[in-house]
């Protein structure tokens, strides 16, 4: 590997992804055959009074298998942005890799952060440009929020497999899990939430997704695996401990358990 | 046919030399050092957007006197090589001894080979963890590669604050202590530097994987004030 030096003409500026062309290093690379990825599955983000919460399940399957029970799906993409994932397991995370380290890299290469706007636009590209493996059923869903650090509130963006990306005003689900989840939160969603309160719903909305989707996890008593919870806000992202995230979870199953597995009607 | 004039090669680079140094003595000059908490730089820039002292990777800075182009185009070369390097490899695999090897080979090849050679000179610093050592690399306008793992000075007037710094150095000294005494020394002895003709950074162990940050001038007030 020699010195990156570019003339004038040939110069990639801060895109990192340009910079992996000129240098002849192929990123998101094809990969393994269709049916036995693991496909990745519930995700969700909302808003609340001090920016967002996102979170999402730990299940990788494989056709009917469990692949796996302790996956990751939401990443800090910087200091105030995060992504989550849903789809082909192997490119969703090469593409987050990818995402984190454009981001940095144009930081340092211009000395100053994109606008989560250009973060979301940045994304956008790279799942555009992953379109023909997409139709060759490799399907990458990113859902992204952050905190906006000029309008001072936090921001949330949908995807679909083209690079279309929409901005969602309150709240956004993605996966196989996607659509209970979403109706969870549509139900028990106002404006200016507060943290508890969003994190509550966040929970309660990834237990009716595993109530419901074969291919969420759910909280994992047993093995103390819990889905990944997070928070972005003017302070920046934050991880929830696995401790807080299992008491959240007790909490819904003990009213669950005491109504014999009904929601109880008022959505709790 | 006219003749090309002959010129003997020790000419040439003894012309080539006295440029590069004349460029670089122009510009302000710039400390590194250890301190108890990971790695202070401090340069002498009353600029608070065109920067000397700049983030290449997690562990690793750069710092650059001389012409502000030239050097740029180093670090930003610096930035794009470390960023490849981790993404192809792994983050750990960056390291600054590598990269002031690439940037030796590019100075030297420059020196030689074309018709100016670059007026900077240009420092690498990483900070230890692991196995490896925090380590101070010197990268002279020439390719000359030098390693230091107390302090180093660049720029024109490096020889006289060399002097006043070594006489003030103390392994493991406080974050005031060093600023205060970088600042002494590139001050010289008739005049004080404020925080507004100051850059500084550093590098130092936090909760973040990034372990570069600025010190901005309120901070830097504070520090030199104690």
């Amino acid at each position: 590997m020699g010195l990156p030096i570019f003339d004038a003409a040939s110069d990639p500026g801060p895109s990192f992804t340009s910079l992996l062309q000129a240098s002849g290093l192929d990123a998101l690379p094809g990969g393994d055959l269709a049916g036995t990825v693991p496909h990745a599955t519930t995700v969700v983000a909302l808003r609340y009074a001090d920016g967002v919460v996102m979170a999402g399940d730990r299940r990788a399957t494989a056709g009917h298998t469990i692949a796996h029970r302790s996956m990751e799906k939401v990443f800090p993409a910087d200091r105030f942005s995060a992504v989550a994932i849903a789809g082909s397991a192997g490119m969703a995370m090469e593409m987050v890799r990818l995402f984190q380290v454009q981001l940095e890299h144009y930081e340092k290469v211009e000395g100053v952060t994109l606008s989560l706007e250009g973060k979301a636009n940045q994304l956008a590209q790279m799942v555009r440009s992953h379109l023909p493996l997409a139709m060759q059923g490799f399907v990458v869903i990113p859902l992204f929020c952050g905190y906006d650090l000029t309008r001072k509130t936090g921001r949330i963006f949908g995807y679909d497999a083209t690079g279309g990306h929409y901005e969602e005003s309150d709240f956004q689900t993605n996966g196989s899990g996607g659509p209970d989840a979403r109706t969870t939160i549509k139900l028990g969603y106002r404006d200016g939430l507060s943290r508890d309160d969003a994190l509550e719903l966040a929970v309660l909305a990834l237990y009716e997704a595993a109530d419901a989707d074969s291919g969420t996890g759910g909280p994992d008593i047993i093995r103390g695996i819990y889905p990944i919870v997070s928070t972005v806000t003017a302070e920046g992202y934050v991880q929830l401990e696995s401790n807080e995230v299992a008491d959240r979870f007790s909490a819904v199953i003990e009213r669950r358990r005491e109504l014999t597995g009904d929601a109880g009607g008022s959505l709790r | 046919m006219t003749m090309p004039f002959y010129a003997p090669p020790e000419q040439v680079m003894k012309d080539r030399a006295e440029y590069a140094q004349k460029g670089i003595a122009r510009g302000r000059s710039l400390v590194a050092c250890l301190y108890e908490g990971g790695v202070l730089l401090v340069a002498q820039n009353p600029s608070k957007t065109l920067h000397k002292i700049s983030e290449i990777y997690d562990r690793i800075a750069f710092a650059g006197v001389g012409k502000y182009n030239e050097y740029d185009q180093l670090r930003v070369a610096g930035v794009r090589h470390a960023d490849t390097k981790g993404f192809a490899y792994s983050r750990e695999d960056v390291d600054a001894r590598s990269l002031a090897n690439l940037y030796a080979q590019y100075l030297g090849n420059v020196f030689t080979h074309e018709m100016k050679p670059l007026e900077v000179e240009i420092l690498v610093a990483e900070l230890g963890g692991g196995a490896r050592p925090t380590q101070l690399f010197h990268v002279a306008y020439e390719g000359t590669i030098t390693d230091e793992d107390r302090f180093a000075v660049l720029g024109g007037d490096a020889e006289s604050i060399l002097e006043t710094f070594t006489g003030l150095y103390v392994d493991g000294w406080t974050l005031g202590e060093a600023i205060a005494a970088t600042t002494k020394a590139l001050a010289g002895p008739d005049r004080t530097l404020g925080a507004d003709q100051l850059e500084c950074a550093i590098l130092s162990d936090g909760p973040s994987r990034r372990t570069f940050r600025r010190l901005d001038d309120d901070e830097l007030s504070e520090l030199l004030a104690d």
